[in-house]
This record gives structure tokens, C-alpha cells and sequence, in this order.
């Protein structure tokens, strides 16, 4: 295999899973020698997600309508699509609002309504500011997923199998304690 | 004593007969996953977890209630047994809201090492997202529904140990709920001793110590087992 394509993108998420990814301390010299960051907000100044990438991994739930965009653009133009902690893998604490009825409604009213000090609004902007779906999705509920790596955040050991699974065989499956969501 | 043999995943063995196929596997050092059985406390099959293939029954059966008999040949680990239970464990996360990041149980949680043992990644089923309450209202436990798997393991234990049968189970289905006396808030339960075996008892983070915030609670669930031997056979040991 020659340089890999990788790239990372975040979505509804606290960017705690990228916190854990630069845990990885001496092994991003190891992965920099073998890939090439094409896209990453932790990596790269590349505002577009580019064509023909080999390895995305994505945190965070699907939480709104750029969310949403983001994730079919990264599932047509990557090869391998990677759910990277809890709340891609699950909806983990971004969808705890989809237990209130009217979530979206009622977690912006009370962010932007009742807890503001000055000028109450709900943010609003065509195409500048995303509106949120009715429910917070695991990224597996909105397009085809390969590889999990659930954790809360993923600890950097577990990152680490994963991204050397895939360098050496092209995919990657976790197993045992490596499953630990939380 | 009578004793019974019978083959589990290809190993001859005898068993007493009053044993059921679990405690014979269990004896042989042959592992079943549970969740609703606890020692010490009757057996309902609730959950499902621990079904077994044995031949010639023509349907699969939990190993938590089965007795065995003469001859019985058992499969534990067949595909269709593991599909089976990594199923079961998904739709257990998606019929309420586990959020193991933000959880009381989170690192000692019956459900959380049952998702490892069955390989879960990812649940492939839609989440329901039901709304759950929480009841604080006693002096010095809590019940979070959100985290509640229906194994009726503290009802068994109030009941059965503790002797109150403060608990109970309301509703049916997806709407099924343990309740607490007339299904009233646990802190004016007149039959509640406070002595808090039903949270010992409990699998998740449904039942939980006050004060206690995220992955702090660690139960000791071989304390209810180690009452009844205590009780039963004079013995103190775990
Ligand atoms: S009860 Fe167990 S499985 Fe459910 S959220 Fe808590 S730790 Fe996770
Ligand atoms: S509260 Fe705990 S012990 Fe009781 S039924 Fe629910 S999960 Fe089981
Ligand atoms: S452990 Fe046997 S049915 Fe629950």
C-alpha cells in the first residue's frame, strides 16, 4: 500500500475523541511517515473534504443538518468509515436530549432562552448556522459504517490498535475490554 | 443423592439431580453468560441470556431453570446461540437509555461486561429514547429507570432474603416499570427497611448509593448468595 489517505472530521461531539487521538504521542510520527493527513481538524488547514480517502474516522453524533451533510460527504468519497467513541457509535450524551420530547426544541430554548444573561434568541441564519434534527443518530444510523471503536473517550491504546490493524491488514475489528463503552 | 450424566459442548459429566444445566455447567468450569440469575435468589428466565441448545428438545432453553436429566446432550456456544445473545444485549441497550459515560455503574456493570463478552460494537437497532424518571426521594438510595433491565433481581431479593416485598413490576412491555409499594415514591414506602439488598442485588446503575456520582458505584453482588448459605447451611463463606 503506498501513503495513506487519512483523514478525521467531528460532528456532534466534544472533541474529547481527538483530545485522545493526540494522545498518541510518539505513534502520530510513526502514522505521519505512513499517511498523509488529507482532512482533520486536530491535522490539516483543509476546508474541503477532499476525493478518494482511505480512512476517515468520525466523532460525534449526528446532530444537525451540516452533521448530516458532513457524514454522506465523507462516506461517498472515503473508502474506510470509522465510528470513533461513544457518541458516534451510539448517540452517547449528545442524543440524552432525545429522551425529552420536542428535544431540539426545548435543549435550544433552554441554552439560548432561559439561560441567557443578555439578549435571549435562539440563533438563527440560513445556511450559516445548522439547525438541529429532531433526534441526535449514531453515525451507523445515517450511513453504512466498517469499524467501531466505542469508549468515552476512546483511550489512546485503543486508537492505537485500530490505526495499526489498519495499516497493516486495511480494516480493523476490536475485541474483549477493547469494546468498553464509557 | 442421585446423580445424572450428561454431555455440555462435548464434556461427559455428572451432576446432582436437583442441579440445573447452569450450576452443572458452572461446576465443569463451563461458562454461560446470565444476567437475570443471581445466587441465592430463585430463578425466573427472565432475561435470556443463558439459553442452551439441547438436543432433541426442538427449542432453545434457559440454563438458569432447566433441570437436567439422564443423557442430556448440550450445546452452550453454537452461532446461533451467540447471535442470539448479542441480540438480546442490544435490545436491552435500546430499550432504555445507557449511557455508560455518564453512569453510576460505569466499570462494574453486569450489562456494560455482557456487551464485551458478546462482542457488541455498535447496537443495530433504532434506540427508543424512552422518557425515564429517576426517584431520589429515599434518605439513602436512588432508582434511575433509565438504567433498568427488568431482571426483577431486586424484587426477588426484598422478597425472598429481606423478606418486605417492597418491589414489584407495573405495566407491561416496553412499559413495564418496578415500583416500589402502590408504585408510590421509594421514600414514603412504608415496607422499605432501608437495608438496601436490592441495590447489592441490582445488575446496572439502576439502583445506586446517593452520593455516589459517575463510575464510583461497586456492588458486591455475592453478598445476598452468601446470606442465604449463611442462613440455609450455617456456613459463612462466599
Ligand atoms: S447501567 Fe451499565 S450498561 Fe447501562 S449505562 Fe450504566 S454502565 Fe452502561
Ligand atoms: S432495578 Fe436493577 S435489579 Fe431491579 S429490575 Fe431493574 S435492573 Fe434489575
Ligand atoms: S440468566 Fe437464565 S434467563 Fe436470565
Amino acid at each position: 500500500m503506498g501513503r495513506l489517505k487519512f483523514a478525521t472530521v467531528w460532528l456532534g461531539g466534544c472533541s474529547g475523541c481527538h483530545m485522545s487521538f493526540l494522545d498518541l504521542d510518539e505513534f502520530l510520527f510513526d502514522l505521519a511517515a505512513r499517511a498523509d493527513v488529507v482532512y482533520s481538524p486536530v491535522g490539516s488547514d483543509i476546508k474541503e473534504y477532499p476525493e478518494g480517502v482511505d480512512v476517515c474516522l468520525i466523532e460525534g453524533a449526528v446532530n444537525n443538518d451540516e452533521n448530516l451533510e458532513a457524514a454522506k460527504t465523507v462516506r461517498d468519497r472515503t473508502r474506510l468509515v470509522v465510528s470513533f467513541g461513544d457518541c458516534a457509535v451510539s448517540g452517547n450524551v449528545t442524543a440524552l436530549r432525545n429522551t425529552i420530547p420536542d428535544g431540539a426544541r426545548m435543549v435550544a430554548s433552554r441554552s439560548y432562552l432561559e439561560q441567557a444573561d443578555l439578549n435571549p434568541m435562539i440563533p438563527q441564519a440560513e445556511g450559516i448556522v445548522p439547525t438541529l434534527l429532531p433526534l441526535a443518530l449514531p453515525v451507523h444510523a445515517v450511513i453504512p459504517v466498517d469499524v467501531y471503536i466505542p469508549g468515552c473517550p476512546p483511550p489512546a491504546d485503543r486508537i492505537k490498535a485500530v490505526v495499526q490493524q489498519i495499516l497493516e491488514h486495511g480494516t480493523a475489528h476490536l475485541e474483549g475490554r477493547q469494546l468498553k463503552m464509557g | 443423592m442421585a446423580v445424572k450424566t450428561l454431555t455440555i459442548d462435548g464434556t461427559l459429566l455428572s451432576a446432582r439431580e436437583e442441579q440445573t444445566v447452569l450450576q452443572a455447567a458452572r461446576d465443569a468450569g463451563i461458562a454461560i453468560p446470565t444476567l437475570c440469575q443471581l445466587d441465592g435468589l430463585s430463578t425466573v428466565g427472565a432475561c435470556r441470556m443463558c439459553l442452551v441448545d439441547i438436543e432433541g428438545t426442538g427449542r432453545l432453553l434457559p440454563a438458569c431453570t432447566t433441570r437436567v436429566a439422564e443423557g442430556m446432550v448440550i450445546h452452550t456456544k453454537t452461532e446461533r446461540l451467540q447471535s442470539y445473545r448479542r441480540m438480546i444485549v442490544e435490545l436491552l441497550f435500546a430499550e432504555r437509555n445507557h449511557i455508560c459515560a455518564v453512569c453510576v455503574a460505569n466499570g462494574a456493570c453486569e450489562l456494560q461486561d455482557l456487551a464485551i463478552e458478546v462482542g457488541m460494537d455498535h447496537v443495530r437497532f433504532d434506540y427508543l429514547h424512552p422518557e425515564c424518571s429517576v426517584d431520589i426521594s429515599h434518605k439513602r438510595f436512588g432508582l434511575d429507570h433509565n438504567r433498568c433491565v427488568l431482571c426483577t433481581r431486586c424484587v426477588r431479593a426484598c422478597d425472598e432474603v429481606e423478606g418486605a416485598h417492597t418491589w414489584d413490576v407495573a405495566g407491561r412491555g416496553t412499559a413495564a416499570r418496578v415500583i416500589t409499594d402502590m408504585a408510590q415514591p421509594w421514600g414514603t414506602s412504608e415496607t422499605c427497611t432501608s437495608c438496601g439488598k436490592c441495590v447489592q442485588a441490582c445488575p446496572t446503575g439502576a439502583l445506586f448509593i446517593k452520593g455516589m456520582t459517575v463510575a464510583e458505584s461497586r456492588k458486591d453482588r455475592s453478598e445476598i448468595g452468601f446470606l442465604v448459605t449463611a442462613r440455609e447451611k450455617k456456613q459463612w463463606v462466599v
